[in-house]
């Protein structure tokens, strides 16, 4: 489940070293774990069955480039691919004279009440002033959802309650806005089944009534092949002009977006991911590609550390692993900043090439967040002189070391064998490849 | 339990399926349709069927090879041989089809679990009304001390449905609300005790911690058994729901899973790798907006009306 499209196209292309052109055969061999990947994202089957023709063509006949395996070279071609696919990221389309009016619509959980308030947030950094409008009805206490996000963010929300219809309640907002000279409304719908034929009405009148500038359709990035119907049947009834992907924060693979471009044509405007009312997300082709290819998110990995790492305390581990004086001591902070990231073995996920390893028993028992507790409590039985160089602890030592930390001798030899392998992994990391023999070192 | 449509009046899996799939799809056609070659066009289709379904490509690769391994081995030959066949294998992926609610003396904790938009809240209302209408004394406790206005949406099912609901402020400790709620369900002889918590993605491993605490709240006061932990998933989730299900079922003693929004044209086939892989049994299935649109999960009945949407040509 966890194995990524580079670890599999490795696997096929093994005996394959080498050579100068791609055959049909190797293209077709590297196609079906392609298929795999794609599907396993959950882009839609026959988006899949589109692409990959294409690729086909492209990919037959290609050099295979002098630094690269032929499985690199099909991924690097996938990869182009896709983020053509994908599309570059487009602005919001906010000329004309204010207020500009932009329609939020989609299923019922798929996050439009969350992306409001986020919308209103990215449009405050381009210094726009917005006012959020209530138009959900239907949902108990949809309406004060968005009223305490609207406090929570510091933004005027326009509700009248329940009882008011949603083309009326978006009609005086974009009064109120142009009263108060707001230049932006963020115009929050029910969430509603692409099928329900009364409520996907109710939209196109919404719409027809207040001519939005935008319509984003807000979809989840956990969404299936149901994707593709949801994404048509609403660009049929309001014409979409760009898709918010939500709770990119989870770990699904997110080919809904692929899908949602590919039978609508309309721009990946934001990704969302958080509860917390921050911001939208710029969306990247690329680091979009790599997530729904399976091959690690490095990027991602890089801020979403930078979001809860010290940058100096960093810079400062980042010169040790370097230099390779990394103790037990910034180990131990490390367990501690790492833990603010997730669970461990989620954060190695996204380090491309380690999902194979995560595979190994021996590594994912390593990687037991329950082992945590117990690592911590032996490195705080340790001296600081321990800490700093393990050499020096001998039997004496680990046996006191054990009895403080409540474990046993082989359990403290345990930990700093680990620590020792733990020191050769990181210095491999820290010039840029991972060494061929990790599987023996975790093995 | 079995008839649960009759007892509750609602729309049935199948009376949502037929409707979301009457218009949009009514121009394909039915991939069993009689005098169909079970040749490699067939077993092609079959498998767009499956993997559309959300049932994910390697499943429905392995489905399919079993499928037509045993139909190589016998005479079978028609498409209706090929219907029953598959069907069969699909229904073996659930496991056992006796997923009875839970029920004990003297009071039942429900624990409502799942992802952000996974329909908790509804399916919180939906399972009080109907422990209602069944005779049963139902009480709700608002844990989602989180979302904005999480409390108020759950305050304003409880006076539609007239049970008692109780909750504190927002941002304060699930734990202590759960915690508050038993003693109250206890002290009014209540039978059961359904708790909406908070959406969590399952990456979150804080909110995973504050997930345990909370069960471990309820199991120190009512003991382990009496906790029925419920998994609500959203029909529409892709390959996903398996990771979603396994990390809830590695934090917290996951003891069923509900399917919601089942209405829509979205197929659920994410629960068979979760049925199979997890050995979770699928409870409970939500077919619609109303209160008692709900229904028993049954795992015959959801893989024909899977099985009967057709294929795009």
């Amino acid at each position: 489940m966890f194995e990524t499209l580079s670890d599999r196209l490795q696997g096929v292309f093994q005996r394959l070293r080498g050579r100068g052109k791609l055959t049909e055969a190797d293209v077709d061999a590297a196609l079906r774990e392609v298929r795999l990947a794609l599907l396993e994202a959950d882009v839609n089957f026959r988006v899949v069955r589109g692409f990959l023709k294409a690729l086909r063509e492209r990919a037959v006949g290609a050099e295979v480039m002098e630094n690269l395996t032929p499985g690199q070279q099909v991924i690097k071609i996938v990869h182009e691919e896709l983020i053509h696919l994908l599309g570059e990221p487009v602005p919001l389309t906010l000329s004309g004279s204010p207020p500009h009016v932009i329609m939020l619509v989609g299923l019922q959980g798929s996050g439009k009440t969350t992306a409001a308030g986020k919308l209103a947030l990215a449009l405050r950094k381009q210094g726009q002033r917005c006012l959020l409008a209530a138009a959900d009805i239907y949902r108990p206490a949809a309406v004060d959802q968005l009223e305490t996000i609207g406090k929570q963010i510091d933004v005027p929300v326009h509700a009248m309650g329940t009882k008011a219809q949603p083309t009326t309640i978006a009609n005086t907002a974009i009064e109120r806005a142009k009263r108060e000279r707001l230049g932006t409304v963020i115009v929050d719908t029910a969430g509603r089944l692409q099928i329900d034929a009364e409520m996907m009405a109710e939209i196109h009148e919404i719409a027809e009534a207040i001519s939005p500038q935008e319509v984003l359709l807000v979809a989840d990035a956990m969404t299936g092949q149901e994707a593709v119907n949801v994404a048509q049947a609403f660009h049929e009834q309001v014409p979409l002009t760009g898709l918010i992907l939500t709770k990119t924060d989870g770990d699904a693979r997110g080919g809904a977006a692929l899908s949602v471009r590919s039978v609508t044509g309309i721009p990946i405007r934001f990704l969302g991911s958080g509860e917390k009312i921050e911001p939208l997300d710029p969306f990247y082709p690329d680091r979009l590609a790599s997530r729904i290819l399976g091959m690690g998110d490095v990027l991602s990995l890089i801020e979403r550390a930078e979001e809860t790492i010290d940058a100096e305390q960093a810079a400062e581990i980042e010169k040790k692993i370097r230099t390779a004086s990394f103790t037990l001591e910034d180990f131990v902070d490390q367990l501690q900043q790492i833990k603010k990231m997730g669970s461990l073995g989620q954060v190695l996920e996204m380090v491309p090439g380690m999902s194979q390893y995560m595979r190994n028993p021996a590594m994912s028992a390593a990687m037991d967040e329950r082992q945590f507790a117990r690592v911590e409590a032996i490195i705080y039985s340790m001296t600081l002189a321990e800490r700093r160089n393990p050499a020096i602890i001998d039997g004496s030592r680990r046996r006191r070391i054990a009895a403080g930390s409540g474990t046993t001798p082989a359990e403290v030899n345990q930990l700093l064998s680990s620590f020792r392998q733990m020191q050769t992994l990181m210095k491999s990391l820290a010039s840029g490849k991972i060494p061929k023999n990790l599987m023996r070192l975790f093995g | 339990m079995k008839q649960f449509k009759q007892i509750f009046g609602g729309k049935s899996l199948e009376e949502s399926v037929e409707k979301s799939r009457g218009g949009a799809f009514s121009a394909l056609r039915d991939l069993f349709r009689p005098g169909v070659q079970l040749d490699e066009d067939f077993w092609e289709e079959l498998e767009a069927t499956l993997i559309m379904a959300d049932v994910g490509p390697y499943l429905a690769v392995e489905l399919i090879e079993s499928a037509r391994e045993r139909i190589a081995n016998s005479n079978l030959d028609s498409a209706a041989d090929a219907h029953d066949l598959i069907e069969e294998l699909l229904v073996a992926q659930l496991g056992a089809d006796s997923a009875e609610m839970l029920s004990v003396q003297p009071l039942t904790v429900i624990l409502m679990v799942g992802v952000n938009g996974a329909g908790k809240t509804t399916m919180t209302a939906k399972l009080a009304q109907w422990l209602k209408e069944q005779g049963h004394t139902c009480l709700l406790a608002a844990a989602d001390t989180f979302r904005a206005a999480a409390i108020d949406q759950l305050r304003v099912w409880a006076e539609r449905i007239d049970v008692p609901i109780i909750a504190q402020q927002p941002g304060s400790d699930p734990g202590a609300v759960v915690f508050d709620a038993i003693d109250s369900a206890l002290a009014r002889n209540a039978s059961h005790l359904i708790v909406d918590t908070a959406g969590r993605l399952h990456t979150k491993a804080n909110l995973m911690d504050e997930l345990r605490k909370v069960q471990r709240i309820a199991a120190n006061r009512v003991g382990a058994a009496a906790i029925e932990t419920l998994l609500v998933i959203d029909a529409i989730t892709g390959q996903n729901a398996l990771n979603q299900a396994k990390v809830f079922r590695d934090s917290i003693p996951v003891t069923g899973v509900v399917l919601t929004k089942l209405d829509s044209t979205a197929r659920g086939g994410s629960v068979f790798s979760i049925a199979r892989e997890l050995q979770l049994p699928i409870k409970l299935v939500g077919t619609g907006e109303q209160l008692n649109d709900m229904d028993a999960f049954d795992g015959q009945r959801f893989v024909r009306a899977l099985l009967n949407e057709s294929v795009p040509t």
